[in-house]
């Protein structure tokens, strides 16, 4: 598919703010399921833009604005090529071995009821592939979706208590548990083209991959229960959220922050490149 | 009958004859009074107190700021002794360095199986964030604390290394500055190395560390998490001697991937900082998103090689104790050689057998937790009770991954003032080394930690502790050349300093 992503980040202040400093990772890089042909970055102020490579191979954005600033806009957009390969992760810049991916972090750690839960599903397949197949599923059919619940950090032990969550704690409840059987496991932040027609999202996605001996990095959407196909761009990849989220910032100036994301992902038309 | 115990002064004779070389030390320590030798020591004890050389106790209230117990008897090491030592701390720097920048980058140490891949990438101190970064001039362990103890006279022992951000090093500078002033005449009997030198050679190693973007006189700052820390004293004191800026994260900003200092006349822009703030506090954006003490933007600086970060961000993986247990074949690996200076005996109870003897032998073994420092998280097996051996070993049963085990060690002792006159006291020793651009150097010095009671092995100055100053004597060649004249100079150059 050609994809068009527009990812819209407004910020609103209610106090003048004298600095800003974020860092955003919104930048995909290009592998076999996709290709990046376009992608910018805008800002609606005056502001210093540098772009970086982290630890783990995720483009990232460093953005400092100086005040006074009252509001601010971000304008991620571009175009990406994909293709469906059932959620395979080939070509990839790997610059870390998947043992790293077997440890815990706060929010993706393993509690004793995610701990049985997993190896419940450990017992029941012995297959690799159709063990995280089968954790997918079960976290698909067992965790609620809730897409109303505030994206507040929950780690995955109180997800998966309350039985309930976003995209996110999905992801964060798959790597604790993957992790818990020995799977190394990431989550990975990016964008989903849905083909239900809504084009206009709150917030853009997660799901989590896994490291297959035979097969290598092998994604897995537990809030929707798929593979990644070619509805899906990758955009970064990390422990848990903290470290793959879209936007990790400071502020300096009092008072409080109102921020809303609108994330459009339609199918592109031609005639729309140049 | 030989004693049990080697003595750095008296060797095994109890207190009869002194070691060769060491005959003048154990006149003074005979001749001098004891009443007199207190004296100074209340007087140099009275000075740290009035600097301001405290540390808090961890777990004791915040009034328990304490002063480390001083003593006065100094501790000796002859040139020839030194050399030795010195040359094997240099190799294991080197290694230790060419560690950090393998495992972040190429990783072959352990495609060549020599040490197991899971040890590495799977310990906390392996940080996936700067997983790539190759610092300017390969060094990560700009400045290193091994930690060592003696067992007899050319038995050394690493126990520890310190890759992070070592501590102690003003307990160095402030416990010769004492000496000089209170015990004059040990530095006339004596030709003694300068430990002053040590600013000197940090300020140089600072310099040669600096990104190539950097001036030729590049701004170099200390960043403290402020004086609330426990080792403030030593931010400031170590700012003061090399003539630098002290900063806090508020101090620092960074902008367009550059950081720069706030001060009256404007922004500064900022090369090397030397941060004693640990890793996880460094940059709330990329670690510790609840940081208070670090600066936000900072580590996208120095992905960007725009500031050079004194110790580079990622050494704890070398800090760890279950590491520490391949140093020798990680020295072999890097330098091609034997290592010099020999590893304590450890067990690792992540391997079976390792677990089984450290479980059927805990009474008379040291126990200690892999990521643990400052003697906590740490068993000594011959003076625990029988309670708080079994505690442990459910512990290590609990996560044998977690602890590694040791021989309990007949640490050498060295004369030091108590309550009933001079008596041997167990030491152990922290030299400094500085690795730059400019090759590896240790400082003629270090820190000496006493445990004051008596047969105690624990030495932690937050488990009751103690330091004294470790004077390391000039080659006897030099002593004819230069006869006493240059000694009275040199001493009194270093007194100099102290006023």
């Amino acid at each position: 598919m050609r994809l068009d992503i527009e990812h819209v980040t407004h910020y609103a202040f209610t106090e003048p703010q004298r600095r800003l400093v974020q860092l955003l990772r919104a930048t995909p890089s290009s592998f076999a399921a996709q290709h990046v042909v376009d992608w910018h970055i805008d800002v609606d102020c005056d502001a210093r833009i540098r772009p970086g490579r982290d630890g783990y191979g995720n483009h990232y954005t460093m953005l400092y604005v100086d005040g006074p600033v009252e509001a601010i806009e971000l304008t991620v957009s571009g175009e990406v090529l994909t293709d469906n390969r059932h959620g395979m992760i080939e070509d990839a810049n790997e610059p870390l071995p998947p043992p790293v991916f077997l440890r815990s972090t706060g929010l993706s750690q393993a509690d004793d009821a995610i701990r049985s839960f997993a190896r419940d599903v450990e017992n029941a397949e012995s297959d690799p592939l159709k063990r995280m197949h089968l954790l997918m599923e079960r976290l698909l059919n067992e965790i609620r979706f809730e897409p109303t619940l505030d994206a507040v950090e929950r780690d995955a032990a109180t997800a998966f208590a309350a039985n309930r969550g976003v995209c996110q704690d999905h992801a964060h409840i798959f790597c604790a548990a993957a992790r818990a059987i020995g799977t190394p496991a990431r989550y990975i932040s990016g964008h989903l083209f849905r083909r239900d027609g809504a084009t206009e999202q709150e917030a853009s996605h997660a799901w989590a991959e896994a490291w297959l001996e035979d097969l290598g990095w092998v994604g897995f959407d537990p809030a929707n229960g798929i593979s990644p196909d070619d509805a899906y761009v990758r955009i970064a990849c990390g422990l848990d959220y903290r470290e793959a989220a879209p936007v990790a910032g400071r502020r300096l100036g009092g008072g409080d922050e109102r921020m809303r994301v609108d994330v459009r992902v339609t199918e592109a038309h031609m005639q729309h490149q140049q | 009958m030989a004693a049990k115990f080697f003595d750095e002064i008296w060797g095994y004779s109890r207190g009869r004859k002194p070691r060769p070389g060491f005959e003048e030390i154990a006149h003074w320590i005979r001749s001098t009074p004891k009443k007199e030798m207190r004296r100074r020591q209340d007087s140099a004890e009275a000075a740290f107190r009035q600097l301001g050389i405290t540390f808090n106790v961890y777990g004791e209230d915040e009034e328990a700021e304490r002063i480390i117990p001083f003593d006065i008897v100094p501790r000796v090491f002859a040139a020839d002794e030194w050399a030795r030592l010195s040359e094997g701390l240099e190799q294991r720097v080197n290694a230790l360095n060419a560690f950090l920048v393998d495992v972040y980058n190429d990783r072959k140490i352990l495609a060549d199986g020599v040490v197991p891949s899971d040890l590495v990438l799977g310990n906390p101190g392996f940080t996936p964030a700067v997983n790539g970064i190759r610092p300017p001039h390969g060094v990560f362990a700009h400045i290193a604390g091994i930690d060592m103890v003696r067992t007899g006279p050319d038995e050394f022992y690493v126990l520890e290394d310190n890759a992070r951000t070592p501590s102690g090093v003003s307990y160095m500078l402030e416990n010769r500055e004492a000496m000089l002033r209170l015990c004059p005449e040990l530095f006339e009997m004596f030709e003694v190395e300068p430990v002053d030198r040590y600013t000197d050679a940090l300020r140089e190693m600072m310099q040669s560390v600096a990104p190539e973007s950097a001036p030729k006189d590049p701004v170099c700052v200390i960043l403290t998490p402020g004086h609330f820390n426990s080792a403030f004293y030593e931010h400031s004191f170590l700012a003061d001697n090399l003539g630098i800026e002290l900063v806090e994260a508020a101090d620092l900003i960074v902008d367009d991937d550059i950081v720069w200092m706030r001060t009256i006349g404007g922004r500064k822009r900022v090369d090397v900082i030397y941060r004693r703030i640990d890793d996880d506090f460094l940059d709330p954006l990329v670690f510790r998103p609840d940081s208070m003490l670090g600066v936000p933007g900072l580590m996208a600086a120095y992905f960007a090689g725009n500031v050079t970060i004194i110790n580079a961000p990622g050494g704890g993986i070398a800090d760890d104790k279950a590491i520490y247990s391949y140093m020798p074949e990680i020295v072999k690996y890097y330098t091609g050689e034997e290592a010099k200076l020999p590893n304590v005996e450890t067990w690792r109870c992540r391997e079976p057998d390792a677990l089984k003897y450290v479980l059927e032998n805990m009474a008379d073994l040291v126990v200690k937790k892999v990521d643990g420092s400052g003697g906590y998280g740490m068993l000594v097996g011959p003076s625990a009770t029988s309670e708080e051996v079994d505690e442990f070993k459910k512990a290590v049963k609990a996560n044998p991954n977690g602890y590694i085990a040791q021989p309990t060690l007949a640490l050498s002792t060295v004369p030091t003032l108590g309550e009933k006159g001079v008596k041997g006291r167990h030491v152990d020793f922290r030299p400094f080394v500085l690795s730059g651009a400019n090759g590896v150097e240790t400082v003629k010095g270090g820190l000496t930690r006493v445990a004051l009671r008596e047969g105690s092995l624990v030495v932690n100055s937050s488990q009751g502790g103690g330091t004294k100053d470790s004077l390391v004597l000039r080659p006897p060649r030099d002593q004819k050349q230069s006869q006493s004249q240059d000694g009275r100079s040199q001493s009194q150059s270093q007194a100099k300093g102290g006023s």
